[in-house]
């Protein structure tokens, strides 16, 4: 057992402090940004000397026009369709994966992970081609099968994991115990798998809302651009004024649902992150 | 309650085993067959595509030039200088941040393993760099060494007008920061669930028996905890490898930073030289399964086929 001394719960404070410090410093550092007057965002203070909100209200100015209501509208419709449409498959393989036995499925898990693996930049050329003949370039569809398929891998494998610490038999009891076999579905495994479901949808949404390389090359314009994209390419209201309280308070608001997800299931992002990669 | 009656169901009529073995098979196949198509669908076809289109003169700028070209476009590829500093680049930033990533991990791994409390607010606050859009990451550090406005040149020694992102050398560390800051957690996570595995008892053992604390981390940790390691080392080092998002927002590869993922969005992208790109893209996947042939071989790296099973 650990000696629980004052030293040793100095240290642990200490590191602690270290931690916090090392996670927070540049998300604050933005904070700041996003807050500073125009006057004073060059002024290399780490606190603003003048607090104003006016980086968050021009970001919204103009309405669908704006620098970025469209692209946030985009990102989070884009993120939520691809998160549904990769967990529900996902459900499906790692049902048949953890429940059912057939030949297969050693290759279907290495394909998988394979996938995990793979370069996004040596399909975008491809996909480029493909979707501007199919007219999926500069869509919404064009960035959620991207999306959807390179999130597949981690959610088959978080899944997997999940439905295998299922209980099963207790579908069996229940429907011995005078259960119809759709009541044992819901009030026995449905309540069950729910955990791993939602926290494959986390780690998907957390994926598809953090991608790039699809969001620059499969876009061209605000009709599907998602945040980062937009990010990337903000102007500043004239061509002398760099856009960098603009930056930031966008930045800002996309890190603001990030951080509400962490504070609220932490573990089970921690527990689907590590699902598939320790255990095996 | 009804334990007795668990497993009644599974008792098949053996005259009817294979059948129910083929519909099983048959449900499995139809339960699977979305996500693989879709998979096969944005890879492997790509990639195959990718392939014929790198073995052609294919530039949108000009389209009626288009023509089969066999391997020209590899050979101009492979003898340009820009290329190779890509790779070089690519490489270095690869192996330097992992290798960081890789000792703050484990230290940040093992703070989590023996905390004393706070616990929770650890895993809160490492997860958030793991969250943030790497963009944004991007973001917060180029506007933190900004000569102009960021607040890094008005830290004790550091010159106040070091321009970080005019020099390979200085905006290559930048890089590597931004890369380091936001996938360390990852690493820590996955080391840290490779380091709940190992049994208590050897360290009371080992301490019985008079091992220090560094003799206990060499002799028991590392060893036991070598699986882990080493897929934790394989996905960073092909995560590392693609490289994009926060060059594209510091450098857009200037100052030759450019990595090999931003080579092949120039080409493709901005160029619109898809045989040329093609190609590009194509020897970045070769290169990313002779990372992977060699963690696979090379170390023995087991790769997590039956996720989950124990």
């Amino acid at each position: 057992m650990q000696s629980r001394s004052t030293g040793a719960y100095l240290g642990w404070t200490a590191a602690l402090f270290v931690v916090l410090f090392y996670a927070f410093v540049p998300v604050l550092w933005l904070v700041s940004l996003s807050l500073k007057t125009p006057a004073t965002v060059s002024d290399k203070n780490f606190v603003p000397q003048d607090v104003t909100l006016d980086n968050y209200t021009t970001l919204f100015e103009g309405g669908l026009d704006s620098p970025l209501l469209r692209p946030l509208i985009n990102s989070v419709a884009i993120a939520l369709i691809a998160t549904v449409i990769a967990v529900t498959l996902a459900s499906f393989t790692a049902y048949a994966i953890a429940r059912l036995d057939f030949p297969g499925k050693a290759v279907i898990l290495a394909g998988a992970l394979a996938i995990a693996m793979f370069p996004p930049i040596s399909v975008v050329g491809p996909l480029f081609d493909m979707w501007r003949t199919l007219g999926l370039y500069d869509t919404y569809v064009g960035l959620i099968i991207p999306y959807l398929t390179f999130a597949l891998p981690l959610a088959i494998y978080t899944l997997v994991a999940f439905f295998r610490e299922i209980p099963w038999e207790l579908e069996q009891a229940a429907q011995v115990d005078g259960a119809t076999p759709w009541q044992a579905f819901r009030k026995i495994i449905l309540p069950l798998a729910a955990p791993g479901v939602f926290t494959a949808a986390i780690l998907v949404f957390i994926f598809a809302w953090n991608d790039f390389v699809f969001a620059i090359t499969l876009t061209s314009s605000d009709a599907s651009r998602t945040v980062p994209a937009a990010l990337a390419f903000f102007q500043g209201e004239s061509q002398f004024t760099a856009p960098t309280g603009n930056i930031a308070a966008a930045a800002v608001l996309v890190t603001v649902p990030i951080i509400i997800f962490v504070l609220i299931f932490q573990r089970r992002i921690v527990a689907g992150l590590t699902a598939g990669a320790v255990k095996g | 309650m009804s334990t007795l009656s668990i497993g009644r169901g599974s008792e098949g009529d053996p005259g009817q085993t294979s059948e129910k073995t083929k519909a099983e098979r048959r449900l499995a196949f139809m339960l699977c067959a979305p996500a693989v198509g879709a998979m096969l669908l944005v890879t492997v076809y790509p990639i195959v595509y990718a392939i014929v289109l790198s073995l052609q003169k294919v530039d949108l700028r000009f389209p009626e030039e288009s023509g089969f070209v066999g391997l020209d476009n590899y050979a101009a590829v492979l003898s340009s200088d820009l290329w190779w500093s890509g790779v070089a680049f690519t490489s270095l930033v690869t192996l330097v941040s992992v290798a960081i990533e890789l000792v703050l991990g484990m230290a940040l791994a093992l703070i989590m393993h023996r905390a004393l409390f706070g616990r929770g607010l650890i895993r809160t606050s490492v997860l958030i760099p793991y969250g943030i859009v790497t963009v944004v990451a991007a973001f917060a550090w180029f506007f933190a060494f900004d000569p102009n406005s960021g607040f890094v040149n008005t830290l004790p020694g550091i010159a106040e007008d070091k321009a970080w992102f005019g020099d390979k050398w200085s905006a290559f560390s930048v890089i590597i920061l931004t890369e380091v800051w936001k996938t360390t957690p990852f690493m820590a996570l996955l080391l840290l669930a490779g380091l709940a595995t190992i049994d208590e008892g050897l360290y009371e053992a080992a301490k019985v028996d008079g091992a220090g604390p560094v003799q206990r981390f060499l002799r028991i940790t590392l060893p036991l905890l070598k699986p882990a390691l080493l897929v934790a080392l394989l996905f960073r080092m092909l995560d590392a490898f693609r490289v994009f998002d926060s060059i594209f927002v510091m450098t857009r590869g200037a100052q030759d930073t450019e990595s090999v993922s931003i080579l092949g969005y120039n080409q493709l992208i901005s160029r619109l030289n898809l045989g040329l790109g093609s190609a590009v893209s194509v020897l970045i996947f070769v290169l990313v399964l002779l990372i992977a042939f060699v963690f696979v071989r090379g170390f023995g790296t087991a790769v997590p086929s039956q996720g989950g099973e124990k």
